[in-house]
């Protein structure tokens, strides 16, 4: 039988998980990684891949983002290199039957373009009061679940949840944000909301939920995993929880390691978050969290039509498009915090496959050949024809980015690059 | 960031907040309002500034008295003035706010006055009339959400002005809730470009907006601290679905704590003036014999308004 085999030449080797940083080829057998460095034994290419002055890291990791039409989002996904996703469950209908589930997972396999790999319904219709069926999810292809941004309001509930989850042995990826004190709010309360009188949302809505989340984890030993955070505040209290020896993972939208309340200017409806953008001192929180690998980065990735944002700030949507925007505002980050290029890479790798339980986002040999080559130099400017998502709302219009991917493997395939 | 309000050559274009506005340009706007107060007491009471414009009142909030003296000052400019009842028309059709505004700009406005519910709303119609390239149709913000309500704040700096004359040793508080109050907002802003060294904000924690100390003011939660030896008092209003509820226990309470009484104005200093841009709670927020009183200033205010929403519209169309 005639495999595809594919070598890599030239390029500079980051596989942040084995700490291996150098400029080595890389041999492709079927779907698997062989080999780094030398050759296998009687290995013919059929397909070479030239990566002088590129970096080849393993494919890209998003803990987030929204699919509005699944196959341009996935289409974003490989241009950006990712190459493995968590959808949140917050679609229309949301992800609390098998049978969306399944189906959503044979459309992503049909594509081949990244893995998709959904969050669950945590609760019937998100709705926050009777529990998904979530052994039955999980068998369909749920990979973790969660509440998106939905309220569970009854923290009753969230024990019973929690406690099924642990039960059933799956992962609960939590938004912390109280319902009540976010209640009506738009925008942090802070100096910039006060000033422009947008109804805030106050860090302690992170806090309590974040408090909460955590004594709920404790009492029950639910895997969880608490994401976007925004606040100092909430990476404090996670990093005390971790300190004291909980297995509480966490992570940060890439938009919220670059803005604060100040760029939404006046009232510039691009700035519009869930949770919101927060003090210039949050921020630096955030950014240290994610230095230190308290904290993954995930996209965030939520397209909004541009009817959803020529509104007033407060009737805007949140969100922002983000698939194509996290390598070059992760290394963008790097470089502004002075964050070693590997390091960072872990940040959109490893640290968010381990926190998914998959085996992916490393190039060990024998791994699933998800691969991105980017070059670290190129750059580019963010227009809606530069971006292939059809989310083309960015807080970043017209900015120049520097990085970009030049391919993107999947299972050993190229999925998208010029070659291909 | 360009400032939305100004256009290319620096002038006011939009009047859409008194935030970052330059004390002389306040200035000008208050001093073409004293021009403008004798008109009103003619027999004639109309110049010619805007004769052949066209002046939309774009109100996405209810609010009979801000549209009337709106449209009252548009008259007096002898613009032509369109009073569209936003709130219960097109948008109740589903047409945006955008739309709203394209199909009116297709009937030639020269001038918007628009009132929102939401924060923003105007500077959303005047970035979008920039984009479109219709930069000589101009936006003068009626009151948006929490956040501005410009030409109240204005007309509270012409009335300060009446009766004080100067602003540099002046000690102002405002009182109430402050946390929804656009009004409260606009003054601040002017009342600091005008020099005023003390502004004083009073209520409690519940109505204070957070972080309000770094826009200039000394916060304090106990009324008879706050306004001792005031110059001017500004009392604002408390809506009615505030006043029982997790801000407050009852408007009674609220009375007791923050009501302002010939009791209480006795500690401000003797010649202090008491405003309130309407309309007012008595018994809620200010006692009837205060309203009333030797000291209120309430009822001027509302004359003084026109005069200076006449000077907003005629410097605006670049007279």
């Amino acid at each position: 039988m005639n495999k595809h085999t594919i070598h890599i030449t030239g390029g500079r080797v980051i596989d942040p998980q084995r700490q291996f940083d150098q400029v080595a080829d890389v041999y492709i057998d079927g779907d698997r990684i062989a080999a780094i460095g030398a050759a296998p034994a009687g290995f013919v290419a059929t397909q070479t891949i030239d990566a002088q002055g590129c970096i080849v890291s393993p494919g890209f990791v998003d803990l987030s983002a929204r699919l509005g039409g699944v196959e341009p989002e996935l289409a974003a996904a490989v241009a950006g290199g990712i190459t493995a996703l968590a959808c949140p469950p917050d679609t229309r209908p949301p992800l609390d039957e098998a049978g969306l589930v399944e189906r959503i997972v044979r459309r992503g396999a049909a594509l081949g373009l990244a893995h998709i790999y959904p969050l669950g319904a945590l609760t019937q219709e998100l709705g926050g009061e009777k529990l998904a069926e979530l052994a039955t999810l999980r068998k369909s292809g749920c990979i973790a679940f969660s509440q998106a941004q939905r309220p569970l309001i009854d923290t009753q509930v969230l024990l019973r949840a929690m406690q099924y989850a642990a039960t059933v042995d799956v992962a609960l990826h939590l938004q912390p944000q109280d319902h009540y004190l976010a209640r009506d709010g738009v925008a942090h309360d802070g100096d910039v909301g006060s000033r422009l009188g947008l109804a805030g949302i106050p860090v302690c809505a992170e806090t309590v939920a974040i408090a909460t989340a955590l004594q709920l984890a404790k009492a029950t030993g639910v895997r969880l995993h608490l994401t976007r955070l925004s606040s100092a505040a909430g990476i404090a209290l996670v990093r005390e929880a971790r300190r004291n020896g909980l297995a509480v993972s966490c992570d940060v939208g890439i938009h919220h390691l670059h803005l604060s309340e100040e760029d939404i200017g006046y009232f510039d409806s691009h700035a519009r978050f869930t949770p919101p953008l927060r003090a210039t001192s949050d921020r630096a929180a955030l950014r240290e969290a994610v230095a230190e690998g308290l904290a993954a980065i995930c996209s965030d990735h939520t397209p909004v039509s541009e009817d959803g944002k020529q509104l007033p700030f407060g009737e805007a949507q949140p969100g922002a498009t983000g698939l194509e925007l996290l390598l070059p505002l992760t290394l963008r980050w790097a470089q502004e915090c002075g964050v070693p290029l590997a390091t960072a890479l872990a940040r959109i790798t490893c640290d968010p496959a381990t926190i998914l339980g998959i085996e992916t986002g490393t190039l060990a040999p024998g791994s699933r050949a998800d691969l991105c080559i980017f070059d670290p130099e190129a750059r580019w400017r963010v227009t809606p024809d530069t971006l292939r998502s059809q989310g083309k709302n960015t807080p970043f219009p017209g900015e120049e980015m520097c990085g970009q991917v030049r391919a993107t493997l999947v299972g050993g395939r190229q999925v998208f690059g010029d070659s291909h | 960031m360009p400032n939305p309000q100004l256009n290319a050559h620096g002038e006011l274009t939009h009047l859409l907040t008194t935030e970052g506005l330059p004390r002389e340009t306040i200035e000008h706007i208050l001093d073409t309002a004293a021009s403008f107060l004798e008109v009103s007491d003619r027999s004639v009471k109309k110049v010619p500034l805007l004769r052949g414009k066209s002046v939309f009142n774009l109100f996405f909030e209810n609010s009979t008295r801000t549209r009337t003296t709106f449209e009252i000052a548009a008259k007096r400019l002898s613009a032509d003035v369109i009073n569209l009842d936003v709130a219960r028309s097109s948008t109740a059709k589903g047409e945006t706010l955008l739309d709203t505004v394209d199909n009116l700009v297709a009937m030639h406005a020269d001038m918007f006055v628009v009132r929102h519910n939401a924060s923003g709303a105007p500077y959303l119609i005047a970035e979008h009339l920039r984009r479109t390239g219709r930069s000589e149709v101009h936006v003068v913000n009626a009151g948006d959400g929490r956040h501005a309500h410009p030409t109240q704040g204005l007309l509270d700096m012409y009335t300060i002005r009446h009766y004080k004359r100067d602003f540099s040793q002046l000690r102002v508080a405002i009182v109430g809730d402050i946390l929804h109050s656009r009004v409260a907002r606009s003054d601040i802003h002017a009342l600091k470009a005008l020099g005023v060294p003390e502004i004083r904000a009073i209520g409690p924690q519940t109505l204070l907006p957070v972080a309000i100390e770094k826009m200039g003011v000394r916060i304090f939660h106990d009324l008879r601290e706050g306004v001792r030896d005031c110059d001017v008092i500004i009392m604002l209003r408390l809506q009615n679905e505030r006043m029982n509820g997790a801000l407050l226990p009852s408007a009674r309470e609220y009375f007791k704590c923050y009501g302002l009484t010939t009791e209480v104005l006795a500690l401000a200093k003797p010649d202090a003036i008491v405003m309130h841009p309407g309309p007012m709670n008595r018994g809620v927020e200010i006692a009837s014999d205060v309203a009333d009183g030797a000291q209120s200033v309430i009822l001027p205010q509302v004359t003084f308004g026109i005069a200076v929403r006449m000077a907003v519209m005629s410097i605006l169309a670049g007279n």
